[in-house]
């Protein structure tokens, strides 16, 4: 049944297996596992964040295309539901239809982006999107009649997604399952279909081809394979599935503004989440995502811990100090880039075939 | 002669600022073995890649089974039924040699009688099928790039250079495969640097120099003119026996 569900394509290595289970029962289980909002708010972000990666890696991945517009599809989702509810009211319905909005708008953007510029070389499509995801942002800052400009618009949620309705309590745990907790599912159930759904595209005859154009596109384009209608496609549904992560931040944060969707810095954030999972295996996403907000929540935390411990000893406390977090996080993505140039998932699998 | 499949009247083609063919006259007979020869940097490669598209003609015409094909788009091109193995091989290194197969074959799954008689070619290939590609010998993965082009009826492979630092083994199957080939009825236009190999398939010969034709003929009547292949080639049979 997993190998049906994982569409055959196995971790193919004993230790990511094990921490690919380990991620899996921690995100099913969140709510219960742990107290207070940071833990579960880390959860979330976790499951948007495999989603958008994941939905990133079919592109640089599985079809060698570098896009820098993934971010505008993230915010479009954000932007489609968070703003179909500020207008239209918090319910389903609102959702629903912002939602629509927003995957038709994405797709239709995906595909005339791809089809007017993926003929030309990587390089200068990588550019173009970045140009054209640069004035969207630019865009929704300037439209704040509508957007909420740079402050961005908070909104309501439907009544059964909201902390104040309490659905049942389990005493023996401790644990109330309220909206919040409901909401928690809606994004964990989500990023689970949509990242056995990226499985299903993948290891398909479509997925293959995809991957076929990545290593060769002109041998690609010799056995009768149309390679910009293939890129236009991986580009469609990319975008596709990073509008659904935006939609499902908007739900989660009740909030959308251009630094929580829009900004470079998520973009950079995905590349490295790509780069440090490992390239051209869905997996990477899972690892790459986790490991990357972990780090961005915790290594300040862990920090402090280490810089008390080592109050005693010359100069270690000040490297170790908390403020410093963000230099020590580039550290260790550039010995992991080093170290793993093939991404963790590809050094475990390497190491398991050995 | 049998009537012509393939045409190429007066085909130039730059690249960049190179203008490297310059006028081809090309006539592929329909059912034969038709070998490209010359030596490097004559354009050999280059018209290969013409006519599948990859570099299209600034001028000139190319006539495929009556239809002109010359500026089509490659997929286009694959799709009238012209096989192409690259000199480079191009096999997908990520993908098994199943997956590579499988993409190859366009109106559907691999027939399972062909599978069994490439299988019968190259024994090799049903060894290492679940395995990627890329960790193929480079005599397997040429193997891997003729069996691609032959896994489906095609009225015309086009092969650049297969024999290109392969062992003699695998080329004795190469000879074995080609021959079945024609026996077939297969039209082949093949690039040979290799006179024994070429001259043991060969029906037709065309030998190129500075991006044109300026040889053509029977392979019979070039393998037993030595003073031909001297003057045209620059070697003689002969001399490789």
């Amino acid at each position: 049944m997993i190998q049906s569900a994982l569409s055959g394509d196995m971790p193919r290595s004993r230790i990511l297996s094990f921490v690919l289970a380990t991620i899996l029962v921690v995100l099913a289980f969140a709510p219960f596992l742990f107290s207070g909002s940071q833990p579960i708010n880390t959860a979330a972000k976790i499951c948007i964040f495999i989603v958008l990666v994941a939905s990133y890696d079919l592109l640089l991945g599985y079809t060698g295309i570098v896009s820098f517009a993934h971010t505008m599809f993230f915010g479009i989702g954000g932007y489609g539901v968070g703003l179909a509810l500020y207008g239209w009211g918090p319910t389903w319905a609102s959702a629903g239809i912002g939602l629509a909005i927003a995957l038709v708008v994405g797709a239709v953007l995906a595909f005339v982006i791809g089809l007017l510029s993926l003929r030309v070389r990587a390089i200068f499509y990588a550019m173009i999107t970045l140009a054209v995801a640069s004035a969207f942002a630019i865009l929704a800052s300037q439209l704040s009649e509508y957007t909420g400009g740079e402050d961005g618009r908070s909104f309501r949620v439907p009544q059964l997604l909201r902390p104040g309705t309490v659905l049942f309590d389990i005493p023996a745990i401790g644990v109330r399952v309220d909206g919040r907790v409901l909401s928690y599912y809606l994004v964990f159930f989500s990023a689970l279909m949509l990242v056995l759904a990226a499985f299903r595209i993948v290891n398909s005859p479509f997925g293959r081809v995809l991957q076929a154009i990545r290593e060769n596109d002109f041998r690609a384009e010799s056995l009768g394979y149309n390679v910009v209608y293939y890129r236009t496609v991986a580009n469609c549904l990319a975008a596709g599935m990073a509008v659904l992560a935006g939609a499902m931040s908007a739900i989660w944060v009740r909030y959308t503004g251009p630094d929580t969707t829009l900004s470079f810095a998520i973009m950079l954030d995905i590349l490295l989440m790509v780069v440090i999972g490992g390239m051209g295996t869905l997996y990477g996403a899972v690892i790459g995502a986790t490991l990357f907000i972990l780090a961005q929540n915790y290594l300040q935390k862990l920090m402090a811990v280490a810089s008390e411990a080592t109050a005693a000893l010359p100069l270690i406390p000040h490297l170790l100090h908390p403020d410093r977090w963000l230099l020590w996080l580039g550290v260790l993505f550039v010995l992991s880039v080093y170290f793993f140039p093939s991404g963790i998932v590809g050094k475990l699998r390497e190491m398991e075939r050995r | 002669m049998s009537q012509a499949l393939l045409t190429l009247e007066g085909v130039h083609t730059h690249i960049g600022q190179y203008h490297i063919l310059q006028g081809v006259d090309l006539v592929v007979p329909r059912g034969e073995l038709t070998v490209l020869l010359g030596r490097n940097g004559a354009g050999k490669t280059t018209t290969l890649r013409t006519i599948m598209g990859l570099w299209p003609p600034s001028k000139g015409t190319i006539t495929f089974d009556g239809q002109p094909i010359g500026g089509q788009a490659t997929p286009d091109i694959a799709r009238l039924g012209i096989g192409y193995v690259p000199e480079s091989m191009g096999v997908f290194a990520d993908l098994t040699v199943a997956e590579n197969m499988r993409l190859a074959a366009r109106l559907g799954p691999p027939d399972a009688t062909r599978l069994d008689w490439i299988f019968g070619l190259f024994p090799a290939l049903k060894r290492f099928w679940q395995l990627p590609a890329g960790l193929l010998s480079g005599g397997q993965k040429q193997m891997l790039s003729i069996a691609r082009a032959i896994v489906e009826p095609k009225s015309l492979i086009l092969i650049d250079e297969p024999t290109k630092g392969i062992a003699p083994a695998i080329i004795e199957g190469m000879i074995t495969a080609f021959k079945e080939l024609k026996r077939d009825k297969t039209t082949i236009l093949l690039v040979e640097q290799n006179f024994r190999f070429a001259a043991s398939l060969g029906d037709s010969v065309a030998v190129m120099d500075d991006g044109r034709i300026v040889h053509r003929g029977t392979m019979q009547a070039l393998a037993s003119d030595s003073a031909l292949q001297s003057r045209l080639l620059g070697l003689s049979l002969a001399a490789h026996q």
